[in-house]
């Protein structure tokens, strides 16, 4: 009954959203304002129903209706309540509803606001979000439906259906599979939507560019009226990869957290045209160029997000990451197609209107500097999107399988990312306009010095490897302008204002808070490319059979198997458990348990022990696949130094985006300042 | 005569003899058994290769049956004496370049390693062509409002656009419009 | 996707005809290619009827047929070809490998069938343990290079088995294993009927 009747709220609002396509269609080709009106209320209603719908479905998960088939795939007895509500987005057609319930979520958010000033994007906007949100829907309720259940029917045979074939009696299983066990922790309850928010978000600025360039306006509104969308969906989809950094690494026992496996490179690519995109609307707000740079990128990125949700979902791509095999697949393809090839066409059809009149005086000017900013991110995207591609291309021209896999990855993009740590430090320095060398080297020799100093640290120190100096010279550097540009601000207003120290910062940050917000968030990211380069270039393994009581020397520190514990669980699944003490210069500094579970199915799934410091982490894994017993157990070490600094760094970006983000200092401070 | 003869055979024999009974010692000690290689040396390899069937999983952390096997296999050709890269190109042989993990330099292969530095400098050159054409256009021209003006803002074209107090007042100054 | 910076300080120039040729090729490109990526994942398993290509199979030491350590299919034309494939860590492999062998020993006499076996991404000494303990005395050996696998685009699990007409044409696919000697029986016998 219940499932039926979710099912029942989802077709409902997928007929809705048709509705709004039509009318905004209708509204726009007539200049009806009625059907417009009409448009923007049925996609509001959308939200109140898929938001019933999905509840629905959250109930029968936490419920126990394994009758139907998706309950059964991703819940069982005995998983606790929030891991069944997080089930949602365990399998491909519950994260399907959720993606369709966030897009709903944020059209009503955007057409809630006021849109007397912008009435002539409304029709559009409202149309490709709900061209968007129709195909979504559609997914769920033709492809992957997840109120089917089981049926048997007379001649004995189990089949799923959404209604009960002629004659057919429901079948009632006592449990469901429950979910991967790979899938069973905290990191679950947060990637996935961080993820989707990300992408979801993403479709906000797109449905205004093509606004923008459906109705022939050539200015620059639709950007400074998603301006906050862009950030926001850069924000979740920055804090989705980095979720699923921290997740892989807690989790799998790999010691590491990024293998460039490509269902991970998929969510970077839109997050690196994003990111291109968020600097090169600024070169668009300030001096009104690159219209056509900008409409290309917004594309770009949201076709990457289609493109990154297809390739995951549809099996493509062959990734331990990957859903399973789904019919989703053509009809998806059909609508990545229709997306590219219609924001194309109408990029092509308004080329020549975007145009407006470009001054460039300087090579080191902000604008030049940005530019060079996205051609950096264009390269990275390049050398990610063909590492993706390629091995299907080999296997489909050769029939030969390759894997294009970390070495290569890290080989063509660390100079790529080297070059843009360098210029987060020469490009705050840079002034619109006009800038030459002798400008930006006269503001650049003060930050020089202590980054000189600080790689003569290094080198005494003992540093040696030259991709670390390097790197590890650019984080300082960046530091260092960074943080010169902040003190310029505040002494400028210490001065001229008479402010204190702790005021100057304050008000300095809220003057301009995209800027000094930006500065902080390219702090945060050489912070954690501090993690990265640790990581990278000193990470240490050993693997080893410790018996009780012995002891393993290892980067320091020295390790102890103390004991093992074995329980097994009612329903064949058991726990193993290790203890061990970890000392450094003989002082015990804790004890670690290292442990895994196995489950009936003959999965896994590992937790891993690690010591943190500052310096490093002694990251223990207790190895599931050797001879194990309480006399003696094999362990894998890693010694992952600096790695901490990854996701101090994450933290510190959150910051930077919540000071970026906020809203603009208001007008009763401009007036006094005036 | 006779005597000094035998005395020589005798010293002859023994003298082969003895050779004879070094023989032994000297190939025994080739057949010494090799201490079993460690973990660490076996991960070593490992790390360089993927599991065949998993997917995108290196080799030294792949957790299946079949994985440990590999392992177990990488240890024994080690332990005769195989280098790393003989180890690698059995492994090819038997399951396919995708153990490896980078693409072979051979054939078609070649594409991976060469479009990306090509695309990026044909991206230079398309910037550096571009900035030589606008700064040419920059000094030609008077900075003046767009005479096309569109419906909305205007993009802003402040050569003070430094301080940010002045753009926030032409934002407000349009929006007032 | 290429990067359309404007070149011209002239206003109001359309993007060139060259430059648009080369935008709809590279996408349509990547859309063929999206398209035959997503045709080869939904894996259709080689169907029932079409004609098997030639392959060759390595034998190993001691597994030879007729003295030749390398089979190609195509040598065996005539014959009713029975490839299985199969993996020494694969459970139900194990539990299918007497039935499979006790049917081999029932048809090895007639000359009329071949049993291969296909060992898929698998050691050498392992799958001779595994031979030896089931005693299997039919053509064995390993798929070097996945390129067997390859040809019969399988569903990538062990054991499968694929059963091949006196024609070179495939003529039974069996995913899973066989549960007794009878049941290979079954769909060998009215094969090799009257022949």
């Amino acid at each position: 009954m219940l499932a039926q009747f979710g099912f029942g709220v989802f077709v409902l609002t997928f007929l809705l959203s048709l509705f709004s396509v039509i009318a905004g269609l209708l509204g726009y080709f007539n200049g009806s304002d009625r059907w417009v009106e009409a448009a923007r209320r049925s996609m509001l209603l959308t939200f109140p129903l898929i938001t019933l719908g999905t509840l629905t479905l959250v109930i029968l998960l936490v419920t126990g209706h394994y009758e139907l088939e998706y309950v059964y795939s991703v819940t069982s007895n005995d998983m606790p309540l929030y891991l069944k509500i997080t089930a949602l987005w365990g399998g491909q057609a519950g994260s399907l509803v959720l993606w369709s319930w966030l897009m709903s979520a944020f059209s009503s958010a955007v057409t809630l606001r006021k849109w007397e000033r912008d009435r002539e994007l409304l029709p559009w906007v409202i149309v490709v979000i709900s061209v968007t949100l129709s195909f979504f829907l559609a997914l769920t309720i033709f492809f992957e439906n997840p109120f089917t259940r089981w049926w048997q029917t007379l001649s004995g045979d189990f089949v799923l259906r959404m209604f009960a074939p002629g004659g057919a009696v429901p079948v009632f299983p006592p449990d469901g599979q429950g979910l991967n066990p790979v899938l069973r922790h905290p990191g679950m309850i947060l990637h996935p939507p961080m993820l989707y928010l990300g992408f979801v978000a993403f479709v906000i600025p797109f449905a205004f560019a093509i606004a923008a360039l459906v109705t022939g306006r050539s200015d620059d509104r639709w950007i400074r009226l998603t301006r906050r969308w862009t950030l926001v969906a850069w924000l979740f989809l920055s804090l989705g990869l980095v979720l699923g950094m921290w997740w892989a690494y807690t989790v799998l026992g790999w010691g590491g957290f990024w293998n460039w496996d490509p269902i991970e490179v998929a969510p970077l690519m839109p997050w690196l045209t994003g990111t291109a995109f968020l600097h090169s609307v600024m070169i668009q707000e300030k001096k009104g160029m690159f219209k056509q740079w900008n409409m290309l990128l917004i594309i770009l990125t949201y076709s990457l997000v289609i493109l990154g949700t297809f390739l995951a979902r549809t099996g493509v791509l062959s990734s331990i990451h990957a859903f399973s095999q789904s019919s989703i697949g053509p009809v998806f393809f059909v609508f990545i197609g229709l997306t590219m090839i219609i924001s194309i066409a109408l990029l092509i059809y308004r080329w020549k209107d975007l145009k407006a009149e470009v001054e460039m005086s300087s090579w080191f000017s902000r604008e030049a500097l940005f530019l060079l900013n996205n051609l950096l991110f264009m390269g990275v995207l390049i050398v990610c999107f063909w590492g993706v591609i390629f091995p299907l291309i080999s296997e489909l021209v050769t029939g030969q399988k390759i894997t294009v896999g970390p070495p290569w990855y890290q080989r063509t993009n660390g100079p790529l990312f080297g070059a843009l740590m360098a210029l987060m430090g020469i490009a705050p320095l840079s002034a619109w306009g006009r800038s030459t060398l002798k400008t930006l080297g006269r503001l650049l020799w003060k930050p020089s010095i202590p980054t000189v100093l600080a790689l003569a640290a290094m080198i005494a120190l003992g540093v040696r490897n030259w991709i670390a100096l390097v790197g590890f010279t650019l984080v300082a550097f960046v530091i260092f302008v960074t943080l010169f540009e902040f003190w310029r601000g505040v002494r400028s207003r210490q001065k001229g204002r008479g402010e204190n120290l702790f005021t100057a910062i304050w008000r300095l940050f809220g003057s301009n808070r995209r800027r000094y917000g930006g500065y902080f968030i390219h702090i945060s990211m050489v912070v954690m490319a501090i993690g990265i380069l640790g990581v990278e270039l000193y990470q240490t393994t050993t693997q080893k059979t410790l018996a009780t009581g012995d002891d393993l020397q290892f980067s320091g520190y020295t390790l102890r198997y103390d004991s093992l514990t074995h329980v097994p669980g009612a329903d064949g699944s058991s726990l193993t458990s290790a203890v061990v003490s970890v000392f450094k210069d003989g002082r015990l500094l804790g004890k670690l348990h290292p442990q895994f579970s196995t489950f009936p199915s003959g999965e896994t799934a590992t937790v891993v022990g690690i010591y943190s410091t500052l310096a490093d982490d002694l990251y223990v894994v207790l190895i599931d696949w050797e001879n194990i017993s309480p006399a003696q157990a094999p362990f894998k070490v890693v010694h992952n130094p600096l790695v901490n600094w990854l996701w101090i760094g994450s933290l510190m970006f959150i910051i930077g985006i919540l000071i970026a983000a906020g809203p603009e200092p208001d007008q009763d401070d401009m007036r006094s300042a005036r | 005569m006779i005597m000094k003869k035998k005395v020589e055979l005798l010293i002859f024999f023994t003298f082969i003899i003895l050779a004879l009974s070094l023989v032994p010692t000297i190939s025994v000690s080739g057949q010494q058994p090799t201490p079993s290689p460690s973990d660490d040396e076996v991960n070593a390899i490992a790390s360089q290769l993927f599991c065949p069937v998993c997917q995108n999983t290196p080799l030294d952390v792949c957790p299946t049956q079949a994985c440990h096997q590999w392992r177990e296999l990488i240890r024994q050709m080690l332990a005769e004496g195989k280098t790393a890269a003989e180890i690698k190109q059995y492994f090819v042989s038997y399951y396919g370049a995708s153990v490896l993990s980078e693409p072979p330099r051979s054939g078609i292969n070649w594409l991976i390693y060469i479009v990306p530095p090509v695309a990026f400098l044909i991206g230079v050159f398309l910037l550096f062509m571009a900035f030589r054409t606008w700064k040419k256009s920059a000094t030609r021209l008077v900075i003046a409002p767009n005479p096309r003006n569109s419906r909305g803002a205007e993009p802003g074209s402040d050569s003070t656009a430094d301080d940010p107090y002045i753009s926030r007042l032409e934002d407000e100054l349009k929006k007032r419009k | 996707m290429s990067q359309e910076s404007g070149i011209s300080p002239a206003p109001k120039r359309e993007v060139p005809i060259w430059v648009q040729i080369l935008i709809w090729l590279g996408l349509l490109g990547l859309l063929a290619l999206l398209a035959a990526g997503l045709l080869k994942a939904r894996h259709p398993i080689m169907s029932v009827g079409s004609q098997v290509p030639d392959f060759t199979l390595t034998l190993f030491n001691g597994y030879e047929f007729n003295g030749a350590a390398q089979l190609k299919r195509s040598d065996l034309l005539g014959k009713v070809i029975v490839v299985n494939f199969w993996a020494s860590w694969c459970q139900p492999c194990a539990g299918e490998a007497p039935d499979v062998e006790a049917a081999w020993k029932t048809y090895e006499k007639t000359g009329k069938v071949v049993f291969l076996g296909v060992d898929y991404v698998d050691t050498e000494p392992e799958a001779r343990a595994y031979m030896t303990q089931f005693n299997i005395s039919y053509p064995n050996g390993p798929d070097l290079g996945m390129k067997i696998s390859e040809i019969f685009n399988r569903n990538l699990g062990v054991p499968e088995t694929y059963i091949i007409d006196q024609q070179g044409l495939l003529h039974f696919i069996q995913i899973g294993p066989f549960q007794s000697a009878a049941e290979i029986q079954a769909i060998l016998d009215p094969m090799i009927a009257g022949k």
